[in-house]
């Protein structure tokens, strides 16, 4: 057991750390210009899609660099290494896996150059959690599919290039996880629409987008028809949870230290509470334990044990974490904390109030926390399955 | 960067494991009264795991608490009642503060188990400083030594003292003490009284306030590694009797109410577990961050076992709560393991105050 890193790789932080000492000026001086050049020089240091192969433009990074990578970047509060999110999160991963040369060649380049944004459509009004049902119908006609039917929660629609979309192609399966096909589509197509829905917050990030008749040429499809479930499933398990969120984390409860010993309650400093000394104490147990908890997990992985579902573990901490920690600060503060960014008594600017509304993108978004727990229950646990089988053992979906 | 055991490390959990399995059962855990077990105490010594972190110039194998951890959680998942938390600490206190006699004369015997530590600190249950102190003298002692760990199965004992507003460790031979047992929860902990009448102590050896952090934080690391193992065989227990309990005709562990809570479990066990590795990991090779490496692992634990220990008997429904099933053993232990060496409340203050507040 050890937690020191190679000379090479202690190189290559002092490397990340002299890059960002000359290119990252603090917040309030990035001018105008300054994302367009920041993300075309680290594109140059092919820290973009850096676990990628570098055959595909990618930088070859092993998993400890990637680690060392994204925390460095957190330490620093760094913007984003691309803006192609989704791209980089699964799309592309799940292009060089399954993609045809063809598609890799045509879709890979613009991600990591941050040219074209993708959302993902997966949800449908219908099947949230219970994905693998969706309905939404892909027909093979000629050299086109054309699609019919409904996406919603579809983050980033209104303004992305491309969908990755998962259809149904075939309704009459044993499985509800067989026929299910994954087709990339342009968002300008004809026959897409795209209505935003406001959220909480009041942001409109997020859109319904309705499929009537869009025809998607067959060389669109991702990975064999009929096979997308698998193309989806290895594409979330690229989705875990990493070290640079744990940093974030860690520099989040910093701002909440210094709220604390900033804020009266009752007339006494808050820094004096031992109430408030063990909310923030147990705070920072559950970020030490996601970091210990994903140290351990890495180490498993470089020495090619098998993983199973633990990364579902520190999925529920950053769940938890994601409401408390606002939700502590709001309520610390009184009704101060309750003001809103153009308040002049919000605390911080409001920055607590806005960010407590914001929780569900992370505790429902990737996956409900009772869903987490069903997947360690079921697959680390072995606990029997929810879903009692229909009495036929077979699952038909009638076509919409 | 490897967070995980070596090789020699997973050897020694599986010869741990199988010495539980075969020598320690719980069958045997059950009869035990608070005395020591002498036969499995020597073959506990005969494996090497009293000398194991005694330094090799002084008869030990030279190890670190970190492969000390592999021990701990073994001979936790089966409650092992033998006093091997207690050694190992008195083989720290005197590693870390005696002079070279009493380390010459002492060493070896914790390492061969020829002497058989219970250890005293804070005489006041609730107070984790220098101030829960109060046992005076350290040539000739008269007074008691309340919650002297592993009492009744000692042969000697360590004591804090204070003189002057010095603290000392002063080692006592059992026999020149009269001790009054003092019944707990968990049998398998066994507590005493010391009460020491012009008694002159065999050792004596000045502690620093930061010697007893040091030492008070090994103590909360070492229950918090022996609640791993614990918390795992409660966690394992009730798993398959949720698998197997069948009521309105499928297995409980199809429930929600059942399925999430033991899930929850796990979560808890694995943040724990990762939180005391450091620790352990902290003691020999970062102790300047063990304080709060400590605390963060043992105020988690602390709480997260104690619920564990209750739910493990609550999900079995009624059979849980009798003497025969094991649950409530375990339960036992939580209980112990809570307040041993600074609760939850003490632990995440503390942390928070380590912390900058
Ligand atoms: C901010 C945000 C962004 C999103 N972005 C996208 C996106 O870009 N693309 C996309 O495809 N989707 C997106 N989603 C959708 C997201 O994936 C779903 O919301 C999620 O999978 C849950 O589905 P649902 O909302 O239909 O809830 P449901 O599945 O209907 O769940 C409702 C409640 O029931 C519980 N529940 C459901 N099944 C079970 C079960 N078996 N056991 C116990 N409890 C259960 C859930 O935990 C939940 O509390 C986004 C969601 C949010 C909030």
């Amino acid at each position: 057991m050890d937690f020191d890193f190679t000379p090479e790789e202690q190189a290559f932080r002092t490397e990340i750390r002299e890059f960002l000492a000359e290119n990252l000026p603090p917040r309030a001086e990035r001018g105008r210009g300054f994302m367009g050049e920041w993300l075309k020089k680290v594109r140059d240091k092919r820290w973009v899609g850096f676990s990628w192969p570098e055959e595909y433009g990618g930088g070859s990074g092993s998993l400890t660099e990637q680690t060392i990578l994204k925390e460095e970047m957190a330490l620093a509060g760094a913007p984003p290494l691309g803006t192609s999110s989704m791209g980089l999160a699964w799309v592309g991963p799940g292009i060089m896996q399954y993609g045809t040369d063809e598609q890799k060649r045509r879709f890979i380049p613009d991600i990591l150059d941050s040219k074209v944004n993708w959302c993902t459509g997966y949800s449908e009004p219908n099947h949230g959690s219970d994905l693998a049902a969706i309905q939404t119908k892909a027909e093979r006609v000629g050299d086109h599919y054309v699609v019919n039917g409904q996406k919603i929660w579809t983050t980033g629609a209104p303004w992305a290039d491309w969908i990755i979309l998962l259809t149904r192609t075939d309704f009459d399966v044993e499985r509800k996880h067989d026929g299910i096909t994954c087709l990339l589509v342009p968002m300008n197509s004809p026959g897409i629409e795209v209505r935003p829905i406001e959220n909480m917050a009041g942001d409109r990030n997020f859109a319904e987008v309705f499929f009537t008749d869009v025809q998607v040429p067959v060389e669109n499809r991702l990975g064999e028809e009929g096979k997308g479930w698998s193309v989806t499933i290895s594409a979330l398990a690229n989705e875990r949870s990493s070290i640079g969120e744990v940093t974030q984390m860690f520099a989040k409860l910093e701002s909440l230290k210094n709220l604390v010993r900033s804020t009266n309650r009752q007339g006494k400093p808050a820094a004096d509470d031992p109430a408030v000394h063990r909310r923030i104490g147990e705070f920072e147990a559950k970020i030490a334990a996601m970091k210990y908890n994903g140290l351990r997990y890495l180490t498993k992985q470089l020495r090619g044990e098998p993983l199973s579902s633990e990364t579902s573990v520190n999925k529920l901490h950053r769940a938890s974490l994601e409401i408390e920690m606002d939700d502590f600060a709001v309520e610390l503060t009184g009704l101060a904390g309750v003001q809103l960014p153009g308040s002049e008594e919000a605390v911080d600017g409001g920055r607590w109030a806005r960010s407590s509304l914001g929780w569900p993108g992370v505790v429902i978004g990737g996956g409900t926390p009772n869903i987490q727990r069903n997947i360690i229950a079921e697959r680390i646990l072995g606990l029997p399955k929810g879903l009692i089988p229909s009495r036929s053992g077979r699952m038909s979906y009638a076509e919409p | 960067m490897d967070f995980g055991f070596s090789e020699e490390q997973n050897l020694l959990r599986e010869q741990v494991l199988r010495f539980m399995t075969d020598a320690c059962p719980l069958s045997v855990v059950r009869t035990q009264n608070g005395g020591l077990a002498h036969e499995l105490w020597q073959k506990a010594a005969d494996l090497g795991w009293l000398a194991l972190i005694v330094p090799e110039a002084h008869g030990g194998v030279g190890l670190k608490w970190i492969d000390l951890a592999v021990v701990l959680e073994e001979s936790g998942r089966g409650l092992s009642p033998l006093p091997i938390v207690s050694q190992a600490l008195a083989a720290t206190a005197i590693g870390r503060s005696a002079s070279d006699d009493v380390k010459r004369e002492w060493l070896p015997k914790i390492a061969t188990g020829e002497a058989a530590f219970g250890i005293g600190l804070y005489d006041d249950p609730t107070w984790i400083d220098p101030e829960g102190i109060r046992l005076e003298g350290v040539q000739t002692l008269t007074g008691t030594k309340p919650y002297v760990s592993d009492a009744t199965a000692a042969t000697h004992f360590l004591l804090a003292t204070r003189t002057d507003g010095e603290l000392n460790l002063i080692i006592v031979d059992a026999k020149d003490a009269t001790l009054a047992a003092q019944p707990g929860i968990d049998r398998t902990k066994p507590f005493g009284t010391a009460t020491l009448d012009g008694v002159a102590p065999l050792a004596a050896f000045p502690m620093s306030n930061g010697d007893l952090a040091f030492l008070t934080d090994c103590g909360a690391v070492a229950v918090t590694l022996e609640a791993i193992g614990a918390a795992e065989a409660v966690l394992e227990l009730t798993t398959e009797y949720a698998t197997n309990r069948i009521q309105f005709g499928n297995p409980i562990g199809r429930y929600q109410g059942v399925k999430h809570r033991l899930a929850d479990m796990f979560v808890d066990i694995e943040s724990f577990k990762s939180l005391a590795y450091y620790a352990a990991w902290a003691i020999d090779d970062a102790p300047d961050e063990l304080p709060r490496a400590a605390s963060l692992a043992k105020a988690y634990a602390s709480d997260a076992f104690a619920r564990i220990g209750i739910d493990g008997v609550g999900l079995h429904g009624a059979i849980g709560f009798t003497a025969e099933y094991d649950a409530q053993l375990y339960l036992k232990r939580s209980k112990w393991v809570r307040s041993a060496f600074g609760d939850a409340d003490y632990h995440y203050q503390r942390a928070a105050r380590l912390g900058g507040l």
